[in-house]
């Protein structure tokens, strides 16, 4: 592991075990999972009526870009605050870099990188003085890891007096990141970074996010935006505490199994009203431009033609649809 | 749709002291019309947004609003209108049925008027059991969906929406969309923002606004032909792209 | 060590750029200072008072002289008759009003025995009360010295000393009372907003994942404000020295001292109140409802808590502000030492401890 510190010894020591039991047993990955989650729930309330997260089980192997996508609501917040050890989970484990979340906190929390929502940085202090504080508090100094962070910091340090405050979204997220960074972290937690902010910096952001990756840094992000997914190593789709679906981005558009096409016409209103009462139509959404209609299965392709073809006054097109992240949501959604 | 321009912007302007947060913007928007009106956070979307709202008065140029005038008869057109923000919609601590009587009562709705469009937005939501549950137990697609209904409660002519489906779910999000198409097909003009390109398209018209300015305003078809793009979020970027002011 | 530094320095960072605050901070202990030892006041000075003589006679006129002498009179002026009296009072033109009866020197001088009317206005008691006892007190004065001039058998003279406090100054109470109100405001309410603070902004979520212990990071918070406390304690002091005459007859050292265990308590309260409220607003709610209103009402300086009924008078002892109006006025009025306050002292830093671990066991390691 990169960083060894001394007080990792107990922590190294027990990850040791850990890799002599999984030998024992004959597992194929010997290689340690970052953060590991087995049947976490999660409820608030004086008698547990909401429910954030319900039965939620993953891992995710060191060095992985893996994003948590979903709506508000979904228990995104709730997932993350329970892996840093800010929230106590009902009941299930959950382990970051082989230390629990519950027992060895206090390991954890020196070793993790957090930015929570909204940018928690300090609004009347400088870039600098908040970057330096951050390092102070994490026994370390700017430029013991400026490394990791130069390409990220390069872009705000013309603005290091200014006051965290007056930063436009995107530079207040480039500063939450770098600090969150400084202590060269094993695993980072991103909490919706890329919410309120402006598409341009979401788009720098991501970028930045591959790079660190070459660093070998595993990194959890949650987003409600579904685009985002792609650029991700795996994703967990997530909706009302529940994971729908976890897999590459890939994976999860081959696994939409219904043939999937895209109409539009001059009236997409009735278009649509329409498409739903047909038989052969699994759904029918609309989805930008156009609409997108899942069939029920390929037979259905003529009758759909056909359909078109009598929309034609109204300037109907039919054209195939490759899926996305979005339209798998959906139909997960809904099953 | 009809020729009625239900608002109408002429060099419109708002500065605070040396910025210039709106710089001559000028567009009409038709009856029945959905107006997309987007742009980057900082570009000087909400600041021109309360400046049609009777919120905020303007440094200088015209505008009116379901006919009324922007700087005399801003009292006028607050009742004239509907808002929804993402920000607030509902009181979370009042009922559902609450939260719709209040709103009645605001808009001077005779109590007849408030029980029947109360029922009849509970059933078209199927929210008929949660009449009286508090709106902070409902998931946030109800919300937000029952805001909207709430926001043109009073049937007024024209609607603004302000990020109405941030961090909705997509499915919620669908239904939302339709609704603002009932809407607009009764004749209730819908002015909407919003960060989902995909949203974009579902509009008759989109303005851009870059730097406190307009700098696209069309048909989301015309507008991917004007700057060879095969969706809308490749326009915003491109014209996102040029910004110059960064301010949040 | 490094990380509590670090922190330190932060805080200094906050109160120092937010210039507001922190004026109103270090300027408004010398404002109520000011406000108590100059403007208001529970004496009263310049009453105005009427004095309707029938006698008019060398005895008289001498008691009308001393009267209009007193800082604490004004001779409105001589009444004519006694339905003036009720119109002036029904006006509010007079406060007290002295009535000399007819042959009032004659009755003095051939059968050694005279009557003084005095009518004051009751509506506000406690003025009444003080007017008549000083009206009383000078013609007693007087009485004194034409019965000295005579020296007459059987006569009990009473000697008045007011100890400590000769000049019955109010100043002398409410110094005390202005640094508890002070202390309490500036460490108890501000060391709970400002912990608060960094709970809604959501810093606290990070400062919790990281190395640093968590209750440093609440005592980092409470330094700055133990610094400021300092300063404005010892403005205070200088203040009521100079400006107010005020003398600190016992060890400053020992006023210093207590000041500081005060001070503790107060920042123990503070951080109390932080770990259970989950707004700034509630913070400052609590620290004024629960903590700043009991101070001024059942500390003792400003209504008496031995006039109070029991169940205050009880409640009264759990306020540290008592305990602490008690030590100054003794330490610094009456010049005790530390063998005259030590079951006070000993009082206040038992809460200290109390609240002090109180606060530390609330504190959350988690949110939620």
């Amino acid at each position: 592991m990169n960083g060894a510190r001394p007080d990792d010894t107990v922590g190294r020591v027990s990850q040791r075990t850990m890799i002599v039991v999984m030998r024992l047993t004959k597992k194929r990955n010997i290689q340690m999972n970052a953060v590991v989650a087995e049947n976490i729930i999660k409820t608030y309330g004086k008698k547990k009526e909401v429910t954030a997260l319900s039965d939620i089980s993953f891992a995710v192997p060191q060095g992985e870009l893996f994003g948590i996508i979903g709506p508000d609501g979904a228990g995104k917040t709730s997932l993350f605050r329970i892996l840093t050890t800010l929230l106590l989970a009902d009941s299930g484990k959950a382990a970051v870099d082989g230390f629990d979340v519950v027992k060895d906190y206090k390991a954890i929390r020196k070793r993790v990188g957090y930015m929570p929502g909204k940018f928690s940085l300090y609004p009347d202090l400088s870039v600098e003085e908040n970057l330096n504080f951050f390092a102070t508090i994490f026994n370390t100094s700017i430029a013991e890891n400026y490394d990791l962070i130069k390409d990220i910091y390069v872009q705000i340090e013309p603005f290091k007096d200014r006051k965290a405050g007056k930063l436009s979204g995107g530079m207040k997220q480039k500063l939450a990141l770098s600090c969150a960074l400084i202590h060269r972290p094993s695993v980072l937690f991103l909490d919706e970074p890329t919410t309120g902010v402006d598409a341009v910096s979401r788009k720098e952001f991501w970028e930045m996010l591959k790079g660190l990756k070459k660093q070998g840094i595993t990194i959890l992000v949650s987003t409600p935006y579904m685009d985002e997914a792609g650029l991700c190593d795996r994703v967990a789709l997530i909706q009302s505490g529940k994971i729908l679906s976890i897999n590459t981005p890939q994976g999860i558009v081959e696994n939409f199994s219904k043939p999937l096409w895209a109409v539009k016409s001059s009236r997409m209103l009735s278009l649509l009203n329409e498409l739903l009462q047909k038989d052969f139509v699994e759904d029918v959404y609309p989805f930008g431009e156009y609409h997108h209609v899942v069939m029920k299965d390929s037979s259905g392709e003529p009758l759909l033609r056909e359909f078109v073809r009598e929309h034609n006054n109204e300037k109907a097109v039919l054209q195939e649809a490759q899926p996305d992240i979005e339209d798998c949501f959906i139909a997960l959604m809904k099953n | 749709m009809s020729d009625d321009k239900v608002i109408t912007a002429n060099n419109l302007t708002k500065k605070f002291g040396d910025f210039t947060a709106v710089d001559h913007i000028s567009f009409d928007v038709h009856k029945g019309e959905i107006f997309g009106f987007l742009g980057a956070n900082g570009a000087g979307k909400t600041t021109a947004m309360r400046m049609l709202c009777g919120l905020s008065l303007p440094t200088s140029g015209e505008a009116t609003v379901a006919g009324f005038d922007v700087y005399k008869e801003n009292e006028k057109i607050k009742k004239s209108i509907g808002y929804m923000s993402q920000k607030f919609s509902l009181y979370e601590d009042l009922t559902v049925k609450e939260n719709m009587e209040f709103y009645g009562g605001i808009y001077h709705m005779t109590d007849k008027f408030i029980k029947e469009k109360t029922g009849f937005i509970l059933e078209h939501l199927h929210l008929e059991k949660e009449a009286n549950a508090l709106v902070r137990s409902l998931p946030l697609g109800w919300k937000q969906k029952l805001a909207f209904s709430v926001a043109i409660f009073h049937e007024p002519g024209i609607v603004f929406l302000d990020e109405p489906t941030g961090g909705v779910d997509p499915v919620t999000r669908r239904e939302f969309w339709n609704m603002i198409y009932e809407a607009a097909d009764r004749g209730i003009t819908v002015f909407v923002t919003t960060h989902y390109m995909d949203e974009a398209e579902y509009c008759n018209r989109v303005s851009i606004m870059v730097d406190g300015r307009i700098e696209a305003l069309d048909t989301p078809s015309q507008l991917k032909k004007t700057y060879e793009a095969t969706s809308m979020d490749e326009v915003f970027l491109k014209l996102a792209r040029k910004a110059v002011r960064t301010a949040d | 060590m490094k990380q509590f530094f670090a922190f330190v320095r932060k805080e200094f960072f906050h109160i120092w750029r937010d210039k507001r605050t922190m004026f109103i901070l270090l300027a408004m202990p010398i404002v109520q200072i000011i406000i108590f030892g100059f403007a208001l006041t529970n004496e009263v000075k310049n009453a105005n008072i009427a004095i309707l003589d029938n006698s008019k006679d060398a005895a008289t006129a001498s008691l009308t002289t001393q009267l209009d002498a007193s800082r604490y009179f004004a001779l409105e002026r001589n009444i004519v008759t006694y339905k003036q009296i009720e119109e002036e009072f029904r006006k509010g033109k007079i406060k007290l009003a002295i009535i000399f009866p007819q042959h009032f020197g004659e009755d003095l001088q051939h059968f050694n025995k005279a009557q003084v009317q005095l009518i004051a206005d009751a509506a506000d008691p406690n003025t009444a009360t003080q007017l008549t006892n000083y009206a009383t007190a000078i013609v007693n004065d007087y009485q004194n010295r034409i019965t000295n001039e005579r020296k007459l058998p059987y006569t009990i003279n009473t000697e008045m000393r007011m100890l400590y406090n000769p000049q019955l100054k109010g100043a002398f109470n409410f110094v005390p009372g202005v640094m508890a109100m002070v202390l309490l405001l500036v460490c108890t309410m501000m060391t709970a907003i400002t912990i608060v603070k960094e709970k809604e902004m959501g810093t606290m979520e990070i400062m919790l994942v990281s190395p640093m212990v968590p209750q440093l990071v609440v005592l980092a918070k409470a330094v700055p404000y133990l610094i400021l406390s300092s300063i404005n304690i010892t403005s205070i002091l200088l203040l009521s020295v100079f400006a107010l005459e005020v003398p600190i007859n016992g060890s400053i050292l020992l006023l210093g001292f207590e000041s500081i265990l005060f001070t503790l308590v107060s920042l123990s309260l503070g951080l109390l109140i932080s770990s259970g409220a989950a707004s700034q607003q509630t913070a400052m709610f609590i620290s004024l409802i629960a903590l700043f209103l009991p101070t001024l009402m059942l500390s003792g300086f400003m209504f008496p808590v031995e006039n109070m009924p029991l169940p205050l008078r009880i409640i009264s002892n759990i306020v540290p502000a008592k305990w602490f109006y008690i030590i100054i006025k003794s330490v610094m009025i009456k010049g005790l030492g530390i063998s005259g306050v030590w079951k006070e002292t000993l009082i206040m830093a038992g809460m200290m401890i109390f609240f002090l671990t109180m606060a530390i066991k609330k504190f959350k390691i988690r949110l939620g």
